[in-house]
């Protein structure tokens, strides 16, 4: 009794003014990266990527990429074209900005793809554990033991060359790492007090997996998304190199980059780096960004 | 300890059925008639069913699949379609080119990641470790494809210190066309390497025994040097076996660019010809090596840590 009587009197001297609302992950993450320069440039960076894709693809921004012109052919940088012209007279610089489009279409949906197939099987794995984890874990082991890029050549060999199989390559074999995350991030919630409680109140298996634990590793997604964007945006280039890019035409930064192979011998240096420099920031400011939101997201790395 | 590892061989046994399963499945299944891609493009039908028979293609899949199992036990895959050499010797020859680049640029990769880690896990948050982590995440954002299309034109061709690509069998002269890939090879994996060991010492210089050797009145030194690297040995020592598997295979981007007969370079023509069955093999075999190599170092870890569990 007196125990009580004590606690009361403390809670009663807590003015009602002086309780603050906890803020959730998700504004406190916000308030974060508002105050990190780094990532506020960073983002400024991609949406100003995300502007040029969107005005390229509608064609207002540079609408002369596929003009074919062979008599300046292999121009150096002028007035009129400021980072020359390739084999076919095309203007590079408009080559490289339409790339953009190609290389967010294959980063966007390359990831997304990953992290579709990864925490699908992660979750039903972590969630149901038993013979059901022993399948993924079999599955995701066997995949992850094949070379990525020797998995990512045979899929292109069944599947034939082009934008679509890179999208599809790259999602169905780089899922491997999302999937570990989620899996053990589910073994880790499933026996929690909310799942419990979302239980007694009678929801049901796919309600718990869908509706309460998932939407506890959303913070997880959006940083191994953006990881996986990178990685996507890269493997363009080395598939592109190693004769696996695009439908011929269209503009990407992995062509560009592999047709120099033979160009810098000749002295065409501007392909390959209108190409470097346009992926070199992309890259740059999206991994930026990651590391700003996975510090922001994740208290335990605060102060490292 | 005997127990865990037998336990975990066994548990082999399932994902080399995967491996070949996948492997099979993509090249046997879907992958489109063999046979007509084995041919030529110009080749009748009757040397197609020819081709088809002497490939075993005719058998039903089930027979083809215990064939190509066959062939991974008795490490004879066969015939490249391209070089119509036997693909064991392909793989043989393949080795030492491969492994006189990996191996050097490796050790000299350890040689500047493990000081420069300490260093700035040492002089965490300081003006010299932003300044690094900004050069190695700018570094990793360059395309690896560049730094070699870009770093043969420069040394090469512009400076003429390397020979702009190319091989020799012997010893002596081998070093003249090796340096430049290794140079490269080097700078494609210094940054990824730093930003890893950088944070595996991170971890450790938080740790109480860090501020206990402190406190003691070591010196710095001292603390990076015995203590942390020591405390550090085991993720550094699994990495390390990791990364062998990928050692033998060779680097695929740098050995095809450079003309150097490596497993990569195979890897690179064998792609460029569809030339399946060497595809098929060097899956295969990288796979039950990066298998092999991933036990090693569990059994390894479970050695060293007395707090992992065996059962």
């Amino acid at each position: 009794m007196a125990i009580n009587e004590a606690m009361t009197q403390t809670l009663t001297m807590i003015e009602p003014q002086t309780i603050k609302k906890g803020k959730s992950l998700w504004t406190d993450a916000f308030q974060r990266l508002r105050k990190d320069k780094v990532a506020m440039v960073s983002f400024v960076v991609i949406v100003f990527y995300l502007a040029l894709a969107f005005l390229c693809a509608l064609n207002i921004a540079f609408p002369n990429y596929a003009l074919v012109d062979n008599t300046i052919a292999y121009q150096a940088p002028s007035a009129d074209h400021w980072m020359g012209t390739d084999i076919f007279g095309r203007d590079v610089l408009a080559r490289a900005a339409h790339g953009t489009v190609t290389s967010l279409i294959i980063g966007f949906f390359g990831a997304a793809l990953s992290i579709l197939v990864g925490t699908l099987l992660g979750s039903l794995a972590g969630y149901f554990g038993g013979k059901v984890d022993d399948c993924v874990v079999w599955f995701y082991t066997t995949v992850d033991t094949i070379p990525y890029i020797l998995l990512v050549v045979a899929f292109s060999f069944v599947a034939g060359h082009g934008l679509k199989t890179l999208c599809l390559a790259i999602g169905l074999t780089s899922w491997v790492s999302h999937c570990r995350v989620i899996r053990s991030e589910f073994m880790k919630q499933r026996g929690r007090e909310y799942v419990q409680g979302a239980q007694a109140l009678g929801a049901g298996h796919l309600r718990r997996v869908f509706f309460h634990i998932l939407p506890n590793t959303f913070h997880l997604a959006l940083i191994n998304f953006s990881l996986l964007f990178v990685s996507a945006v890269k493997s363009e280039v080395i598939l592109s190199y190693l004769g696996l890019g695009v439908e011929a035409g269209t503009p990407s930064w992995g062509m560009m980059i592999s047709d120099a192979k033979l160009e810098l011998a000749r002295g065409v240096w501007w392909g390959l780096t209108a190409a470097t420099a346009f992926m070199f920031f992309m890259v740059l400011a999206v991994t930026l960004f990651n590391d700003a939101l996975r510090d922001a997201l994740d208290p335990k790395l605060r102060g490292k | 300890m005997l127990k865990y590892a037998l336990r975990r061989l066994v548990y082999m046994i399932p994902i080399l059925f995967g491996i070949t399963l996948v492997t099979f499945l993509l090249f046997n299944v879907a992958g489109g008639n063999p046979a007509i891609v084995a041919a030529g493009r110009y080749a009748t039908p009757e040397q197609i069913a020819m081709i088809k028979a002497q490939l075993g293609l005719d058998k039903p899949l089930f027979m083809q699949y215990l064939d190509f199992l066959r062939q991974i036990f008795t490490l004879d895959f066969g015939y490249s379609w391209f070089t119509k050499q036997k693909i064991s010797t392909l793989f043989m020859d393949g080795v030492g080119p491969s492994l006189s680049i990996t191996v050097p640029a490796f050790l000299i990769s350890l040689a500047i990641t493990i000081p420069l880690g300490l260093l700035l896990a040492f002089f965490r948050k300081s003006t010299l470790d932003r300044t690094i982590l900004v050069i190695a995440l700018a570094g990793i954002s360059i395309s690896s494809v560049v730094y070699v299309i870009a770093g043969q034109y420069v040394f090469s061709y512009k400076l003429g210190l390397f020979p702009i690509s190319g091989w020799e069998t012997g010893w002596d002269t081998r070093w003249e066309f090796a340096v430049l890939p290794i140079i490269i090879l080097v700078v494609l994996t210094v940054g990824t390497d730093l930003l890893f060991y950088r944070t595996v010492f991170l971890e450790e210089i938080h740790q109480d025994y860090v501020r206990t050797a402190r406190s003691k009145g070591l010196s710095n030194r001292t603390i990076l040097w015995k203590h942390v690297l020591s405390n550090s040995l085991v993720p550094i020592i699994t990495l390390v076996i990791l990364e062998i598997p990928t050692l033998l295979t060779g680097t695929l981007l740098i050995e095809s660019f450079f003309g150097i007969p490596g497993l990569g370079g195979l890897i690179y023509q064998s792609i460029e010809n569809s030339d399946f069955p060497v595809i098929k093999a060097v899956t295969v075999m990288t796979a039950i090596l990066y298998m092999v190599f991933q036990l090693l170092s569990d059994l390894l870890y479970a050695w060293v840590d007395p707090k992992i569990r065996l059962g």
